[in-house]
């Protein structure tokens, strides 16, 4: 199986704390994985790579069939590429309405010209309304996002990664502060979206893991600890003794 | 389409008429329609202060929109009134330089003449040597594109740089404030080619229609200035209504997740900072004419911050907040510097408003960055409220936005 | 060479009034001479010193100065005091002392004796203009070199090197050797040489003082040698003659000399007609309109060149008008002659010597600017230093952005300026003010903390508003209070002056001591972030409000003392700020800009970025003035844009906080 993103020997350092060191991981194009590792394993800096907010010192970040390398594009390029994110804190457009928020991110040209005489079609408002009524929020698409509850405006959050159609979808901590019954709605929506596309999740909560049902990759200090299924890694000695262990 | 549009802002149509109101009433009541009510001078100072809106407009779509606060929208606006006082110096002064050489016997040839206006306009820095860039101050049309060309090549070079290197916040205030400062200093100099401190005066005098009395032009100018100002709300209302303006306020509030989106930010920044350069450079060609004289001293530092203050005052993010901010501040200042406020006797001082009135006013916009962030557009937001009572958002300035973006990248 | 001039018609213009005013007087009667020697000279010489004309009076001068006459010293300076006095009766001269407004007690110059108190109306007062004084103190000068007095002597010396002169050199070099201070003894060395280089007529010694002395940066010694390569370009028919020192043959056309202002020497030098301006074209044109024409070209044709260049060929031909100079012509006038830069000093062998002599010092003097402008640009880089040192540590640690920083540093310098109304000692008076402005600012800062900055913390931009409202109260308060006009703040006597390290390299105290005290706030900064407590709250609340909190340290408190420790730096930076520049209402906005660009190129959260910031910016200004020293508004202007480039490779600043702990 070819795969959809393959990094390969990354490293990178601040002021010499070495973040990520050799990190090699790779996802295929229709596929959920889950990230674990305790904090400061480079969970983050790992999406941030990926993503091109942060460049690597060494090594590669290959992408898609034609494999051409993401380091060196705007992280704007990238997600034009395919690549979504969504962040730890749920980051939506507080000030503006969900359908604004959805419109926004909706996959369409996103030049300043072809935006400004922009006004959306029919075809798009019904895609709107569909992702809308997937993440729950079909009633709450004239409401400002900023009045959502925070579980609200994490599945807005991840309804607009949704609406951007991308091909690889970056999620960082997705349940964190949800009630048990959001938990599930959202682990339905992730699901459903590896259906169709690459999922990385990275996780804190084992349970939510679990529900997930897919391979596990453990990161540590920066490099890969162990990867397989959940049961497989939390098997592994080394993974007890740095994380599950404590 | 442009019928939703407008339904969609009805803001824009109330407007719009106030503004078509307001200019119809001052033309009727003016000198220049023989009511006399209104002074020439006083027209003058409409007109101005209808200019001085569409650059706070400017200033609104890049601060209170994007979250930009640039400090150099006044150098923006000061350049485009640099080029068309160009030709309107250029051209005024070939017009008397050749009525008196026509009184010559032997007529002049060109390049006489040239040489002549150069004197006229250089001798003030003890130069007679056209500089090149006013190559094209003979032509309207070219002085005209270089109106917008100027300020929008230099708001497109310097955005770029900034932007690029992701220069954001105050720091990216300081920078623009940097190039206003560079730009006076640089204009304040004798050889910069367009008179130093002297400045370009006598532009109130349309070339070629000196029989036309200033109680007219000055009408003319006016309804120049409120077209200017309504097409420009009506563009600005245009973009910020659509998707556009979604992202700009995306921009503000957050801008690493517009970013994520796949839009580029830098490009959108650019555009709406160069574009707005430009609406700034239109208002300052449509201001100077009325002022009848530019000087390097307009652009320095302080007037673009002065003009952040309307913006704040009148209520950020918001279009009509901008203009009646500009209009509130500017006129009241006028009448509080020009002499007509009377005096506030305490018994042991007497309060000369000339004096005071800048404490007042700086103390006063403390007062409302601390109390009022939302200015006096505000205001507005407690009458529709009360007709609106489910519309309960917390307002996000681009100040606790940029708190936002900070922890969403921990 | 023009205040000369000036002067000189300036004296002849006096003296001929003074003499119109003497007609009257009636001249010595030289039948009565008196045996003694000086009076003798005296009558010889006075239908001259009656006389008193600057144009004249020279030989009278000389007469009495190379009389070798013991008392030729004490006449000439009883005249150069307007001491010398005729009596009426017999024209004999003495020396005057008045006793009360009508009476005069007259001494012989040759006894010394006084020979009687005569009435004011019987005498003739000699009142020497200043062009025959200054003669009369050239005459001394020979005298007045061996005067006992050393104080006198170094007048002597000081007047020959003001104006210098041939005659001088011989008493000079004969009073060296006599001369017993050393001071003064090498001082007439060195005045010695420099005049056997101007006016020594034995060209071989002349060379080799120039020799000697080669290597000195002295200016005097650059003013005594640039008059001998001095040139004039010169055109001559044929061949250059013999016996003039040629610097160079110049080709007309090639070069710095264009083929116009080749001919206009020409014309000049009365070698070739001069050719007609286009001004004299059109009057000529103008003087000869007959029916609307001139020479059969209608008026309304002559707006172009071309037309009026036939009109004009026209009336030549008609014989109403010189001829042009054509071109053709003006070729062939240049051929004909040959064009010389000519050195004014005949001797070749001198402007050698001296040339050579030039660019040795030429080359010391390059590298002695080269230190001068380090010297400058640390200075200013101190300055910079000290205006943004305060804004280090509110934007800089705290992140507030202070726009109204620039009115501390104003209010600091007016401290000082008040402080120095009531407190005149001046030395006295800084020491007061600054702890005084420190205090002054440092509360200012608090209430500003207290009462704005508080709430607007995290929201930069409106701190910024806010701050800059601040800022315009506070300038137009000070306006209200201390008026429009510059406000002085004194230093002390003893930063006055500068230290001289020769003629090109100097520095003045006041900037020495800006440094040392750009140095000091460096210390006293590094010292309370590093050993104080304060400064340990204060890194400690910057990086985690929320840790620092709950570990007892009160946020609240830190911010406020923080922020007035900057504002309070300011304040002293004003008193420091405002002994080398105006006190002005404007004096803060004239540096806040240039100071917040100080600790964004350096790298904000970082003091020794700021020193960097202020060193690059405080030498690219002073380079580009260097470069351009016409114009310090331009370097300000490049200054700018090179910072606005700077941040593109340097986005951080010049020293950056990288990764993730700088945040973004």
């Amino acid at each position: 199986m070819s795969m959809l993103l393959e990094v390969s020997g990354v490293s990178v350092s601040f002021d010499g704390f070495k973040a990520i060191n050799n990190l090699s991981f790779a996802i295929g194009a229709a596929e959920m994985r889950a990230i674990i590792g305790p904090n400061g394993a480079g969970k983050t800096t790992f999406m941030d790579i990926v993503t091109g907010k942060t460049k690597p010192d060494a090594g590669r970040v290959i992408w898609g069939e034609r494999n051409i390398s993401l380091l060196g594009m705007s992280e704007a390029r990238i997600a034009r590429e395919g690549v979504g994110r969504k962040f730890q804190k749920p980051t939506v457009f507080e000030d503006q309405t969900v359908l604004e928020n959805l419109l926004m991110a909706l996959r369409a040209p996103r030049g300043p010209l072809a935006v400004m005489f922009y006004r959306p079609s029919p075809v798009d408002l019904t895609r709107v309304e569909e992702l809308a009524s997937e993440i729950g929020l079909l009633e709450a698409l004239q409401r400002k996002s900023g009045e959502l509850s925070h579980g609200q405006k994490q599945w807005l959050e991840i309804g607009m990664l949704l609406a951007q159609e991308p091909r690889l979808l970056l999620v960082d901590e997705p349940a964190a502060g949800m009630t048990p019954a959001e938990r599930e709605h959202t682990t339905a929506i992730l699901v459903e979206a590896a259906k169709t596309r690459a999922v990385v999740v990275v996780e804190h909560d084992m349970e939510f893991v679990r529900r997930l049902d897919c391979r596990v990759t453990v990161l540590h200090e920066g490099a890969v600890l162990a990867e397989g299924s959940l049961d497989h890694v939390t098997a592994n000695s080394q993974v007890i003794d740095v994380y599950l262990g404590r | 389409m442009s019928d939703t549009f407008l339904k969609r802002n009805p803001s824009t149509l109330v407007f719009l008429a106030v503004l078509a109101l307001f200019v119809l009433g001052v033309t009727l009541l003016a000198d220049g329609a023989g009511a006399g009510v209104i002074s020439t001078s006083f027209v003058k100072t409409l007109g101005k202060t209808l200019c001085l809106a569409l650059v706070a407009l400017a200033m609104d779509l890049v601060w209170g929109y994007t979250g930009i606060l640039s400090l150099g929208h006044f150098a923006f606006f000061g350049l485009g009134g640099y080029m068309i006082g160009m030709w309107l110096m250029y051209a005024r002064t070939q017009a008397i330089v050749v009525s008196s050489l026509s009184e010559a016997p032997i007529p002049a040839t060109e390049s006489e003449i040239v040489d002549a206006i150069g004197n006229q306009i250089f001798g003030v820095v003890g130069s007679s040597e056209f500089p090149l860039v006013w190559m094209f101050a003979d032509s309207l049309l070219m002085q005209l594109v270089l109106v917008v060309a100027v300020p929008g090549l230099l708001a497109l070079v310097f955005g770029w740089l900034a932007f690029r290197s992701r220069v954001t916040g105050v720091y990216l205030s300081i920078l623009t404030q940097a190039m206003t400062l560079g730009l006076a200093l640089y204009l304040f100099q004798n050889d910069s080619g367009l008179r130093g401190n002297n400045g370009l005066s006598g532009l109130q005098n349309l070339p070629g229609l000196d029989h036309v009395p200033q109680a007219t032009l000055s009408i003319w100018f006016f309804w120049a200035s409120g077209l200017a100002l309504a097409l420009g709300y009506l563009f600005a209302a245009w973009i910020v209504s659509g998707k556009f303006g979604s992202v700009l306020r995306g921009i503000r509030d957050n801008e690493a997740r517009v970013r994520f989106l796949g839009y580029s930010v830098e490009g959108y920044k650019l555009f709406i900072f160069t574009v707005t350069a430009i609406i700034a450079g239109i208002a300052g060609a449509l201001y100077y004419p009325q002022a009848g004289i530019i000087n390097p001293a307009e652009i320095a530092p302080v007037a673009s911050i002065y003009l952040a203050v309307w913006v704040a005052i009148g209520g950020r993010g918001r279009l009509y907040g901008a203009v009646i901010g500009a209009v509130f501040v500017s006129l009241v200042s006028s009448w509080f510097t020009g002499g007509q406020a009377p005096d506030v006797n305490l018994g042991f001082y007497t309060l000369k408003w000339v004096d005071w009135w800048l404490i007042v006013l700086g103390l006063s916009f403390v007062l409302v960055t601390l109390f009022a962030p939302r200015g006096i557009g505000g205001l507005v937001d407690l009458w529709s409220d009360r007709r609106q009572p489910d519309r309960h958002g917390a307002d996000l300035g681009p100040g606790v936005g940029a708190l936002r973006e900070k922890e969403a990248e921990q | 060479m023009r205040t000369t001039l000036l002067a000189g018609l300036l004296v002849l213009l006096s003296s001929l009034a003074a003499l119109s005013q003497q007609a009257q007087t009636p001249l010595a009667n030289p039948g009565t001479a008196d045996p003694s020697p000086m009076q003798a000279v005296l009558q010889e010489q006075g239908a001259l010193i009656l006389k008193s004309s600057r144009k004249t009076i020279s030989p009278a001068i000389a007469a009495l100065a190379d009389s070798g006459l013991p008392e030729a010293q004490a006449v000439l300076e009883a005249w150069q005091v307007k001491a010398l006095w005729m009596r009426i009766s017999d024209g004999m001269f003495f020396r005057g002392e008045k006793l009360d407004s009508k009476n005069y007690r007259l001494f012989d110059f040759d006894t010394g004796q006084a020979v009687g108190d005569v009435a004011k109306s019987d005498l003739k007062q000699i009142k020497p203009n200043s062009g025959i004084r200054a003669l009369i103190a050239t005459a001394l000068v020979q005298f007045q070199l061996s005067d006992p007095d050393p104080a006198r002597r170094a007048d002597a010396l000081l007047a020959i090197e003001r104006a210098p002169g041939a005659d001088l050199l011989a008493p000079l070099r004969a009073s060296i050797e006599g001369e017993v201070d050393p001071v003064l003894q090498a001082r007439k060395r060195r005045i010695a040489q420099l005049l056997t280089i101007a006016y020594d007529s034995d060209v071989p010694r002349r060379v080799a003082t120039i020799e000697q002395m080669s290597g000195d940066l002295g200016l005097d010694l650059r003013g005594t040698l640039n008059p001998l390569v001095t040139t004039g370009l010169q055109a001559f028919a044929g061949q250059i003659p013999e016996g003039l020192n040629v610097a160079r043959r110049v080709e007309p056309g090639a070069g710095a000399l264009s083929q116009d202002a080749a001919y206009d020497i020409l014309v000049a030098a009365k070698l070739a007609p001069a050719r007609l301006s286009s001004d004299e074209i059109r009057t000529t044109l103008a003087a000869h309109i007959e029916g609307g024409r001139v020479g059969g070209v209608p008026l309304a044709q002559l707006n172009k060149e071309d037309a009026r260049t036939r009109a004009y060929a026209a009336l030549v031909k008609a014989g109403q008008a010189p001829a042009l100079v054509s071109a053709a012509q003006i070729s062939a006038r240049l051929n004909a002659h040959v064009f010389a830069e000519i050195y004014d000093e005949p001797s070749a062998v001198m402007t050698h010597a001296a040339q050579a002599a030039l660019k040795t010092i030429a080359t010391q003097v390059a590298v002695g600017q080269a230190v001068d402008l380090t010297l400058d640009a640390l200075s200013l880089a101190s300055i910079y230093f000290l205006a943004a040192i305060g804004l280090a540590i509110t934007f800089g640690v705290m992140g507030v952005i202070n726009m109204a920083h620039g009115e501390f540093i104003m209010m600091g310098a007016y401290t000082g300026y008040v402080v120095q109304q009531v407190i005149p000692n001046h030395t006295v008076s800084i020491l007061v003010a600054v702890p005084l402005a420190f205090a002054v600012t440092f509360a200012a800062g608090v209430a500003m903390e207290r009462l704005v900055i508080r709430w607007l913390y995290n929201r930069p931009l409106e701190t910024l508003l806010a701050t800059f409202g601040i800022s315009i109260a506070l300038q137009q308060l000070a306006k209200n209070i201390f008026g429009t006009q510059a406000r002085p703040l004194t230093a002390p006597g003893w930063l006055d002056g500068a230290w001289i390290i020769n003629d090109v390299v100097s520095i003045s105290y006041i900037r020495i001591a800006i440094f040392m005290l750009a140095l000091i706030f460096l210390g006293v900064f590094l010292f309370i972030m590093r050993r104080t407590r304060l400064g340990l709250e204060t890194r400690a609340v910057t990086q985690n409000r929320g840790m620092a909190a709950s570990m007892g340290i009160n946020p609240e408190r830190v911010n406020m003392l923080t922020f007035g420790l900057g504002s309070g730096i300011a304040g002293i930076a004003g008193v420091a700020i405002g002994l080398f520049a105006k006190v002005t209402s404007e004096l803060g906005s004239d540096y806040i800009v240039q100071s917040f660009m100080t600790v964004v190129v350096g790298g904000v959260g970082n003091i020794w970025g700021t020193l960097a910031g202020a060193t690059m910016i405080g030498f690219f200004q002073k380079g580009v003035e260097w470069l351009n020293p016409s114009n310090t508004l331009a370097a300000q202007t490049y200054m700018i844009v090179f910072i606005i480039v700077f941040i593109q490779f340097r986005p951080r600043g010049i020293i950056a906080l990288k990764g993730r702990a700088a945040g973004d």
